[in-house]
């Protein structure tokens, strides 16, 4: 069949965009089977969760108001993982972006909406680079690898907002009553995001598209991104055509996280309303942070191809929700199910990975702008402490030969998340 | 008053817990250092420590008999394990985020299953603390390290077994040999596929019997995500100990001493400069990402960790 794809490389890119929803149709067959033990019908179920997901003005409404900030932290692992950074801090990032954004609100309730919403949604989005710059700089200056940090951070955040609820920041209404619920006052509603009445829709989901497609031209339109991409594709190679390996490992974290944070300001300011928490994480985020990184992958980690993906991820939680009032089956099961998806879509790489090596291409063209700049001195530094720890190609990678020309070339290796993708760009 | 710390009997109640507080980690950590040294970073210990804390606590309630949970959390954890194995070695899938996709598979199935089988928490009675003789009634010592229930024992003992393994028999030099250089390994006739599928089941293995030790012997119940971050705690130990059995030890037992010590000032209700008590839960994490800052620069990783090994490539 592998031939037959080599042949036509039309059908080969149509199999390559279609293999993510193979692996998802296969995830969800597997959710069947756990249904049908459950003792649910699964068509039954799979109506229900799709009714509940699209069924009503209201529900498709909820769906996008879901798939909101799944978009926004999936912008952000877009360009993280396209740095060949693995950012699992997003709940965190997520969390360190709606603290200040918050705080600006609670701070000036009288002051003008026009001026506090977007220096609300600017909080949160520099809260959030902040927190994501820690593990980049911990990373490229101290050699600790990003996804351990992340998760460190990630816990460090949580109980900082658990601290910040229960104490400093608590609603003076919750500290009167015997309850004390750990949450923020409400925010004036004048600063809510416009939203689209009667549903939950609001702005913020406008605003992500648009990010999209911003993101997209960063990564693919301007040298900035252009070094982003290269650093993740080959850093060794990078590194000898003059980018600044370390500098990009920390704007990559830092755009990441950034993104992640104005998730976390666009959440508070679009439906929340106010902080509150439960003692755990997803009970803030909703587990935007870890679904984000599972949208981003099934968006084949493509800013474009986030947005169809965090919709889908969005009505899966939306329609599980349903599921579990229809049925009785825990909602749960989406959890699960969303772990099988993202196990499934990594597997299935292997074939796009075949099918690539088998087009028999060699070399290809990472682009042409932007290398040969002066990066900095960064030819002359010691291998980033990044690229050993980074993507999987990175460590058994030979030493690329020096690209002295303007463009950049890098032997295609079977790289996991970032490889393969260069097609979709152009 | 913080020289309410200073007791006897205080200072005696931190080094237990601090001693049992390991276990988890113990078995986790150590069952990830065999992946990591063969080259496999599994992501997914969290996600199989939930499954095995279920499935021992499950198999405890239901037949009144720890050791027969234990022996669940064994296969389901073994289970697990040969499921990341298939995965990061046969698929050759990206480890970091492959492994994020089996702990949320662990992390709902087993919230799914205890919805389902159980529905309300409740607790078991799990193994009790096993007095040794003799060495119990040792004044200090003896009720820190030997009062202890039988799984504190077995996850101290399992230290020095994974340094025999790992140093001293030939299982231990073909796990080192691939996970430094894949390619001069298989050069000699050492099996990289097989090696690692053993190291990463093994790993599953004992991350399941970790969420067991949370299930049926420190905690002694379960509610969904009972392991609340311990799995990647875990991960994160096996780099702080340098990828050895005895500095994984040291990691484990700094990071629960340090948490045991914030459990106690909680306990005891002394007077910080303020009402923080989740500042003082921080503490771990902050002095872990500390020590990562200035230890990583000095251990050396296994060269081929994280990378996919392909024959011919």
């Amino acid at each position: 069949m592998i031939d037959f794809l080599v042949r036509n490389p039309r059908l080969g890119r149509l199999f390559d965009l279609l293999l993510p929803l193979l692996a998802t149709l296969a995830a969800l067959a597997v959710g069947a089977i756990m249904l049908q033990l459950l003792g649910a019908n699964p068509f039954v179920a799979y109506r229900a969760l799709l009714e509940g997901a699209f069924g009503s003005q209201n529900a498709l409404a909820d769906t996008i108001v879901r798939a909101t900030p799944l978009l926004l932290v999936g912008l952000g692992i877009c360009i993280a993982f396209r740095a060949g950074v693995i950012n699992i801090g997003g709940e965190g990032q997520f969390i360190a972006g709606a603290l200040p954004a918050t705080l600006l609100g609670l701070s000036f309730p009288d002051a003008p909406a026009i001026i506090i919403v977007p220096a609300a949604l600017l909080c949160g989005f520099l809260g959030g680079a902040v927190w994501g710059s820690i593990p980049g700089l911990l990373k490229a200056y101290f050699n600790v690898n990003e996804i351990l940090s992340t998760i460190m951070l990630n816990i460090i955040a949580l109980q900082f907002m658990n601290f910040l609820l229960r104490g400093p920041m608590i609603d003076p209404v919750q500290l009167q009553a015997a309850s004390a619920i750990p949450q923020t006052a409400r925010l004036n509603p004048a600063f809510d995001l416009p939203r689209w009445v009667p549903t939950r829709l609001h702005a913020g989901a406008l605003l992500a598209v648009a990010l999209a497609v911003v993101v997209y031209i960063l990564l693919w339109r301007t040298t900035i991104g252009y070094r982003i991409r290269a650093v993740g594709f080959n850093p060794d190679a990078s590194r000898y055509a003059g980018i600044n390996v370390k500098r990009n490992i920390v704007l990559a974290l830092l755009l990441s996280g950034a993104f992640a944070g104005l998730a976390g300001a666009v959440q508070v300011y679009g439906v929340s309303h106010r902080m509150i928490t439960d003692g755990s994480a997803a009970g803030f985020t909703g587990s935007a942070g870890f679904n984000g990184i599972v949208a981003a992958l099934f968006g084949k980690l493509h800013p474009l191809g986030a947005i169809p993906a965090s919709f889908i991820f969005g009505a899966l939680i939306v329609g599980a929700n349903s599921l579990q009032r229809a049925m009785q089956v825990p909602a749960a099961l989406i959890t699960a199910l969303n772990g099988l998806v993202v196990v499934f879509v990594v597997c299935s790489d292997i074939f796009s990975r075949r099918l690539a090596r088998r087009r028999q291409i060699g070399v290809v063209e990472v682009g042409s702008k932007g290398a040969g700049e002066q990066g900095g001195g960064g030819a002359g530094e010691r291998p980033a402490a990044a690229a050993n720890v980074g993507p999987p190609d990175s460590g058994g990678v030979k030493p690329a030969p020096p690209a002295t020309a303007a463009k950049v070339s890098a032997p295609i290796k079977p790289v996991a998340p970032v490889a393969g993708k260069e097609a979709s760009s152009d | 008053m913080i020289s309410q710390l200073f007791t006897e009997a205080v200072l005696i109640g931190i080094l237990t817990s601090g001693i049992r507080l390991a276990t988890p980690y113990l078995f986790a950590s150590i069952g990830e250092m065999f992946g990591q040294r063969s080259g496999v970073l599994n992501l997914g210990v969290e996600g199989m420590m939930l499954m095995g804390a279920f499935a021992a606590f499950y198999v405890t309630l239901t037949t009144g008999s720890p050791w027969l949970g234990l022996l669940a959390s064994i296969l389901v954890g073994t289970l697990m394990g040969l499921a990341m194995a298939v995965i990061s070695v046969t698929f050759q899938a990206e480890q970091g985020i492959s492994g994020i996709g089996v702990y949320l598979f662990g992390l709902g199935m087993s919230e799914l299953l205890f919805k389902k089988m159980l529905g309300t928490v409740e607790t078991v009675s799990g193994f009790r603390p096993l007095a040794i003789p003799v060495l119990s009634d040792i004044p200090i010592i003896g009720p820190i390290l030997f009062q202890q229930s039988a799984m504190v024992y077995l996850a101290y003992l399992l230290v020095p077994v994974a340094w025999f393994v790992l140093y001293r028999t030939t299982f231990g030099l073909k796990i080192r040999a691939v996970g430094e250089n894949p390619a001069a390994a298989d050069s000699l006739g050492v099996s990289v596929k097989r090696t690692r599928y053993m190291t990463v089941t093994l790993g599953g293995a004992l991350a399941g019997v970790a969420g067991a030790s949370l299930s049926i012997a420190l905690l002694n119940v379960f509610q969904q995500n009972l392991t609340s971050g311990i799995g990647f705690i875990a991960v994160a130990l096996v780099y702080f100990g340098g990828w050895r059995p005895y500095g994984v030890l040291f990691g484990a037992l700094l990071f629960s001493m340090v948490n045991a010590l914030q459990l106690w000032i909680q306990a005891l209700n002394i007077p910080i400069p303020f009402d923080a008590s989740e500042l003082l839960i921080m503490m771990p994490y902050v002095l872990t990402i500390l020590v990562l800052m200035f230890s990583a620069g000095r251990v050396r990783k296994p060269s081929a960790l994280g990378a996919i090994y392909e024959r011919g490539t």
